[in-house]
């Protein structure tokens, strides 16, 4: 992974100090709560219901096993000993003192971390592919171009007072795992004939109050040129995105305003004065970058190994562990991991920091003492023998992070809700919880295999309901918490926006409403056929005739 | 006369900053509203010490053919949050290669010099209340930058990464 040279430690350090300071101001009453505001929101201070929370970035989801256990240490010192991991990869600790923050700051830079443009109207921590680096489907590795971009958006001078937040997803995979379609900016990796690597240039996708799938303005640019263009988007939305309305200043809606094709105009325009200019990377800038990212020592190993196919063939628990939560790997004789953080009972992300201590022994154990953040809210070993597989499930079950239900209706991705967020309409969790009770009997959920069922509990959409195939949002009617439903949301690279079914509901009738839409998914489903792709082959109304036939 | 941050140095300011287009001008040197510089510019342009400001929605290019002749231009900060005057300034030092005094103006406080100086900026006019002294030392909140900007080439090309052309042609 990337490591900080002086240069990186620097600027770090020198934001710890700059923080403090303002810290120590708005103490001594020097600075006001609205003076303040920005600039904690541009440390990824939020002030909630009962304490600050503070977001600490992860930059593209990847951490090594002693920047986790400087997590545990922050979540036992800090916090009441847990942190949650969000749907853009990050972490968050719900518990600080505001005084203490500054000291939260130099613990995380002493292990080249930060909570830098964690919030605020500026460019987001970069996420991407989970499986960056070790999935069989990557035409190219993202991480170096995840750090050049990450590098380019921190304290970007221009662009830290844009009209609204700003995110960029990056991928090289043919697979969408980083939903660049529902990104304000989502970057393809890809190859030209002449195996070239570019990119292709996705603008104004975006969930929240007005869902839109992105738009490709660009299918090649050079590498070269990628921060060039970057800075063309950039300045085109700094200047002509909205202001005067906050639910209208994303810059989807610039883009739908214009028209992707005369937006895309005005960026290639601005970008015709930028090409060839100070920001064109060098190759020895890629180079460079790429050389943090060379493939660990693997064993070269023939094929599937036989103990752990005689394992998975022995033992129903771990061959169900297996079947959901290992994932192939280019790499004979290995695997990547996903380690479930939605066990029935536990917040969906949350971990606590004897979790995360014992997680990090076991990514130096198992795989090469490095782990990745997924946006569905797991954690994932990339690089795991085969041969290792079973000894790991075993210690990962002592740990409760075995729940075999990757990407099953229990994987449930979910905001923190109204029991911490000050933006909330409507709890999350408790509805996560009971729709995991409900659904406990673990053959039923392998029958119905796969399905993204996402929960927010306002409109921002942190809990992504758009793109679940069952998205569920809080709404607030009459100052009591209701809970409106979607179906035939989707990500990746058929990303769709999921249709409402009716009228919302109370969170006690939830369990029932999914129950009956699943109901009528086994009814009506062709065989081996997911839940979503019967929503798309008969659209939403035999369902919605279940759960409302039923209901009223 | 209020207080002016120019090239790290807190200094009496001397300019007077018309805010609204008025039909007959404050003795110079002042500061006059794009509208009214666009409206009267061979008679303004013939005065000594007449500059001009720009407000976040004006387009910097209705000055690419003044650049030479204005001695200050000043964009305005209707709000901290409003950043496009940060645009402004880069466009105005590396597209039209302004190079006289660009000031900021309305809503700047200490803790975005740093930024502010960074997009072109080389003086500062703190709002009501703020002591200029005091923030002098938030223009070096940070060393040095990864980026391109106003001031300085991207991080990549100083820091040794990149051959220099005659040592990579050898």
């Amino acid at each position: 992974m990337y490591r900080y040279d002086a240069f990186d430690q620097r600027l770090v350090d020198e934001r710890v100090a700059q923080f403090r300071d303002q810290t120590r101001r708005y103490l001594a009453g020097e600075l006001t709560e609205d003076e303040f505001r920005p600039l904690r929101l541009q440390n990824g201070l939020y002030i909630q219901k009962f304490a600050p929370m503070l977001r600490v970035a992860i930059p593209y989801g990847l951490l090594s096993s002693r920047q986790l256990r400087m997590l545990a240490h922050i979540g036992r010192k800090y916090d009441k000993g847990y942190g949650h991991f969000t749907t853009r990869q990050n972490i968050q600790f719900n518990w600080p003192q505001l005084a203490e923050v500054p000291d939260i700051l130099a613990d995380l830079a002493s292990v080249e971390m930060h909570a830098i443009q964690t919030s605020g109207n500026c460019v987001r921590n970069i996420t991407s592919d989970h499986f960056a680096g070790a999935a069989g489907d990557e035409i190219v590795d993202p991480r170096p171009y995840n750090e050049l971009i990450r590098q380019w958006s921190t304290f970007h001078p221009e662009f830290a007072y844009l009209p609204r937040k700003f995110k960029i997803a990056i991928t090289g995979a043919t697979t969408d795992r980083a939903a660049i379609l529902v990104h304000d900016i989502g970057l393809q990796a890809v190859r030209s004939d002449d195996g070239d690597v570019g990119f292709r240039v996705i603008v104004g996708g975006g969930l929240g109050r007005t869902p839109i799938i992105g738009h490709v303005i660009r299918e090649f640019l050079p590498r070269a040129e990628i921060l060039n263009y970057l800075d063309a988007i950039l300045r085109v939305y700094n200047r002509f995105g909205r202001r005067d309305n906050m639910y209208k200043a994303r810059i989807k809606i610039l883009v739908k305003e214009q028209t992707p094709a005369v937006f895309a105009q005005h960026v290639e325009a601005e970008w015709e004065h930028l090409k060839g200019g100070p920001a064109t990377v060098p190759d020895e800038e890629v180079a460079r970058l790429a050389a943090h990212f060379t493939p660990p020592p693997y064993e070269t190993l023939d094929g599937d190994d036989t103990g752990f196919r005689s394992a998975v063939a022995d033992n129903r628990a771990f061959s169900n562990w297996v079947k959901r939560n290992v994932f192939p790997h280019k790499k004979p004789g290995y695997a990547i991991v996903t380690l479930s953080l939605k066990k029935t009972g536990v917040p969906p992300g949350d971990a606590t920091s004897d979790q995360m201590d014992t997680v990090a022994d076991l990514a130096d154990a198992y795989s090469f003492g490095e782990l990745t953040v997924s946006h569905e809210q797991n954690l994932i070993f990339t690089d795991v023998r085969q041969s290792q597989l079973l000894a790991l499930w075993s210690e990962l079950k002592d740990l409760g992070l075995a729940t075999p239900n990757i990407g099953l209706l229990t994987d449930i991705v979910c905001c923190p809700g109204g029991d911490f967020c000050s933006l909330a309409n409507a709890k999350s969790i408790p509805i996560a919880e009971a729709i995991q009770r409900r659904f406990d009997d673990l053959d039923y959920l392998h029958d119905l295999g796969d399905i993204d069922l996402n929960i927010s509990g306002c409109m921002n959409a942190c809990g992504h309901h758009h793109v679940g195939h069952i998205g569920i949002l809080g709404v607030d009617k009459n100052g009591s918490e209701w809970y409106q439903v979607t179906i035939g949301g989707t990500q990746g690279e058929r990303a769709a926006i999921g249709k409402v079914i009716g009228p919302s509901f109370a969170a006690h009738e939830m369990p029932d409403i999914v129950a009956r839409l699943l109901d009528a998914y086994v009814a009506h489903r062709h065989e081996d056929e997911r839940f979503v792709d019967t929503v798309r082959r008969l659209g939403i109304d035999p369902f919605k005739e279940r759960v409302y036939a039923a209901a009223h | 006369m209020p207080q002016l941050i120019k090239s790290g140095a807190v200094i009496q300011d001397r300019w007077t900053l018309l805010r609204e287009p008025a039909a007959a001008l404050p003795s110079s040197p002042v500061i006059v509203p794009l509208a009214t510089w666009l409206a009267s510019r061979a008679e303004l342009a013939a005065c000594a010490d007449v500059g001009v400001w720009l407000a976040p929605t004006d387009d910097p290019a209705l000055l690419a053919a003044d650049v030479a002749a204005l001695p200050v231009i000043a964009v305005d900060f209707p709000r901290v949050a409003d950043g496009r005057g940060y645009s402004i300034a880069r466009l105005l030092r590396e597209r039209y290669a302004y190079q006289g005094e660009l000031r900021a103006v309305g809503d700047v406080a200490r803790d975005q010099l740093y930024f502010l100086h960074q997009a072109g900026f080389d003086a500062f006019v703190l709002r009501d209340g703020k002591d200029a002294q005091d923030a002098l030392a938030s223009l070096r909140d940070f060393t040095d930058g990864y980026q391109a900007t106003a001031r300085r080439t991207p991080w990549f090309r100083r820091s040794g990464v990149v051959m220099p052309a005659a040592a990579s042609e050898s």
